[in-house]
């Protein structure tokens, strides 16, 4: 691999990862902060990427179809904590399993019966359509690197928000004392409605930006999720620092396990295990840093 | 594709799934009225009326009802009844379904399915129970190779079939290098595999294959990979909605126009709408093209689009094949369901397809003309016969206890 191609490669794993993180910064702030486990962060997934789907072809306009939908998703957010989630806050983990368990089942029925069960393509908007010259044959998608922009710029603004805010201290509180913010006479719940909203959002946004590269077809939420967790639990629970990282982490290990080709006693070990490097990763990280890499200690 | 066609195209499949459900529902009750008249042909279906490859499955069936119509709605003068089941492409359910078609409904023939995972639990099935079946696509080659039995024929192609011929046109036009890239699952290697045994017997090389767990897309490291590579030709296997993908990235990657891009012809069968530019130009062999234009072809595009409203595609025409092959072998035995004659009218039978006359390999697979096919402005346009009667992969990989 000549240091051009690297180079791009490199290029393809942070753009990759970037996007990676936006998906699961969503999971780790309603598990970090809220100590919610919610499996049905995946369908919030699907559910943004059929949103970008029926509403940039309604509307006719992608940019309007995101706004639409960003407040469509905080909604079905305060919604679901409203309803459901708050419940959950003392309960055991378990029951929080069962019961986003139950609302996987409910979205993928959900899905079927108003959009079907086909594959769709969302156009890439317009303004983004162009692609940049890398090397001699190979060029550079417009809306791809715009994507990263977006994932960068939304995470310098969670970083700025939770540790620059007043309503950041209020959530880093909360995350530590549930009770003694509340005697201070902060309206917890009222936050962590908020977080489960914004974490909802976050995966319904990553949804609809990347449903023109990723392409929109049922069952796209259970991918996502897995690869979700293994950002979170590679970073540390609750860390938004640490999803950053492993999931720019992840990116490297896929992109350059699909091209680097190793051998061992002559039986190709890459690319032929490359599905499996990313849990490989999990596994050594969880060997050496049990809590994450940026995790607190156990 | 603009708005007006995208929301057709959605109230289209509404519909049809609306006729599957309708299908489905009506299974349970039919069956009990009917097992008493014994006079009727029963004909198992077993396709995908829901999901992915839905679509599929409704033009293999009208496919299949229109050459059973054209016979006066009669094979071997015997009406037919229809036992339909969903196999939802769920591998994971296939033998309960095969099983209810054979156990319960007692059916004289199966035909299906479309996934290949699916159709090799069909062939355990049908290899155990001596049931006669018929496989109108899915292309596992070990359904007619290794797995083959008397009983169990294919009307449609085998997947190393559909990219040997390609291999072969490229070689012979005088293209050194090549490579490959697809999805790393059965239909794809094998298809791989046909393409380089072809192209490397004409005197190519394929610098490199290039693979992908099934079915991710994140196609971007690869198509960086290929840019460095530098070959003369890419060979892909993907289909449906992977193979929309594909094609924008390659054109995206800034490939298109400086790398030419080949692949079995399922790359570019039912995406060209939603694919766009990103197919034009794209050059793909399959065992049918859209404008073939023999006589015999028109007779059966304008009698399907006037009855099912939409233009027949070659899963149509694999399923029309399918009934002809019945109407055929039942003809012979005059509606008798005698296994061992109606195998022996198969095995000599010259189906006078849409596609090109054909007629079944020592393997029960067809051995039929192969296409070479070009995108132009959203259609697959015949350039040539790329292969002609292509008997592939080689009948020696089947060993069949002879019936």
């Amino acid at each position: 691999m000549d240091l051009g191609t690297f180079f791009v490669q490199l290029l393809n794993s942070v753009q990759y990862g970037l996007l990676l993180f936006l998906v699961a910064s969503g999971l780790t702030l309603i598990f970090g902060i809220m100590g919610v486990i919610n499996i049905a962060h995946g369908s919030f997934y699907m559910i943004g990427a059929y949103l970008a789907w029926s509403l940039s072809g309604a509307i006719g306009n992608f940019w309007l179809a995101l706004v639409v939908g960003v407040a469509l998703s905080v909604a079905l957010g305060l919604v679901l904590e409203w309803l459901l989630i708050n419940k959950l806050y003392d309960r055991d983990h378990l029951y929080q399993v069962l019961l986003t368990y139950g609302l996987i089942l409910v979205f993928e029925e959900l899905r079927a019966v108003i959009w079907g069960n086909d594959v769709h393509a969302v156009p890439v908007p317009a303004l983004l359509k162009a692609s940049i010259p890398l090397t001699e044959n190979l060029s550079y998608p417009v809306y791809r690197l715009f994507i990263s922009a977006v994932c960068l710029a939304l995470a310098g603004l969670m970083y700025w928000v939770i540790q620059k805010t007043r309503l950041g201290m209020m959530i880093r509180a909360g995350a530590s004392n549930r009770e003694m913010v509340q005697s201070l006479g902060i309206n917890i719940g009222f936050v962590y409605r908020v977080v489960f909203a914004v974490g909802v959002a976050l995966a319904a946004f990553a949804g609809m930006i990347a449903a023109p590269v990723s392409s929109v077809f049922p069952g796209m939420g259970g991918q996502v999720l897995i690869i979700c967790f293994v950002v979170v639990v590679i970073g540390g629970v609750g860390s938004v620092k640490g999803a950053l990282v492993a999931a720019i982490l992840i990116g490297l290990i896929d992109t350059f396990g699909k091209v680097i080709e190793v051998q061992i006693g002559g039986f190709s070990v890459l690319p032929e295990l490359s599905g499996m490097s990313v849990y490989l990763l999990m596994a050594v990280v969880l060997l050496w840093r049990p809590q994450g890499i940026f995790g607190k200690r156990l | 594709m603009n708005d007006n066609q995208e929301r057709n195209a959605r109230r289209r499949t509404l519909l049809k799934q609306g006729a599957a459900l309708g299908g489905v529902a009506a299974l349970g009750v039919l069956p009990a009225f009917t097992r008493a008249q014994s006079d009727k042909i029963r004909i198992g279906l077993m396709l995908p009326y829901t999901g992915t490859y839905a679509q599929l499955g409704v033009a293999i069936e009208n496919g299949l009802r229109l050459a059973i119509d054209e016979n006066g709605g009669k094979i071997g003068g015997r009406e037919v009844e229809f036992f339909k089941v969903d196999d939802e492409s769920d591998p994971a359910k296939a033998t309960d379904n095969v099983n209810r078609l054979v156990t319960r409904d007692k059916v004289d023939v199966l035909v299906g399915t479309v996934h290949s995972g699916v159709a090799l639990a069909m062939v355990r099935v049908a290899k155990e129970t001596g049931t006669l079946l018929v496989i109108p696509n899915a292309g596992a080659d070990a359904a007619t190779g290794p797995l083959c039995a008397p009983n169990i024929f294919r009307t449609s192609f085998a997947n190393s079939q559909t990219g040997y011929p390609m291999g072969k046109v490229l070689a012979d036009r005088g293209v050194k290098t090549a490579v490959t890239l697809s999805w790393k699952y059965a239909a794809g290697e094998e298809s791989v595999a046909g393409f380089k045994d072809g192209f490397s017997r004409g005197g190519g090389k394929v610098l490199k294959e290039l693979w992908l767990p099934f079915p991710n897309v994140e196609f971007q490291p690869l198509l960086t990979e290929i840019a460095s590579l530098k070959p003369d030709a890419v060979y892909t296997f993907f289909a449906g909605a992977g193979a929309v993908k594909f094609l924008k990235d390659y054109q995206a990657a800034g490939l298109k126009g400086k790398i030419p891009l080949y692949g079995s012809g399922f790359l570019t069968d039912g995406v060209l709408e939603a694919a766009g530019d990103a197919a034009e130009g794209v050059e793909t062999t399959l065992h049918y093209a859209d404008s073939l234009e023999t006589p015999r072809d028109k007779t059966f595009r304008l009698a399907y689009a006037k009855r099912f409203k939409t233009q027949p595609d070659v899963y149509a025409v694999q399923g029309y094949d399918t009934g002809l092959l019945l109407v055929l072998a039942f003809s012979k035995t005059k509606g008798a369901v005698d296994k061992p004659a109606l195998i022996k009218a198969m095995e000599g039978a010259v189906i006078d397809s849409p596609r090109g006359q054909w007629r079944m390999s020592k393997a029960h697979n067809p051995v039929q003309d192969l296409y070479l096919r070009k995108v132009v402005g959203q259609q697959n346009r015949l350039v040539n016969v790329a292969v002609k009667g292509l008997d592939y992969p080689p009948a020696d990989r089947c060993k069949m206890a002879s019936s």
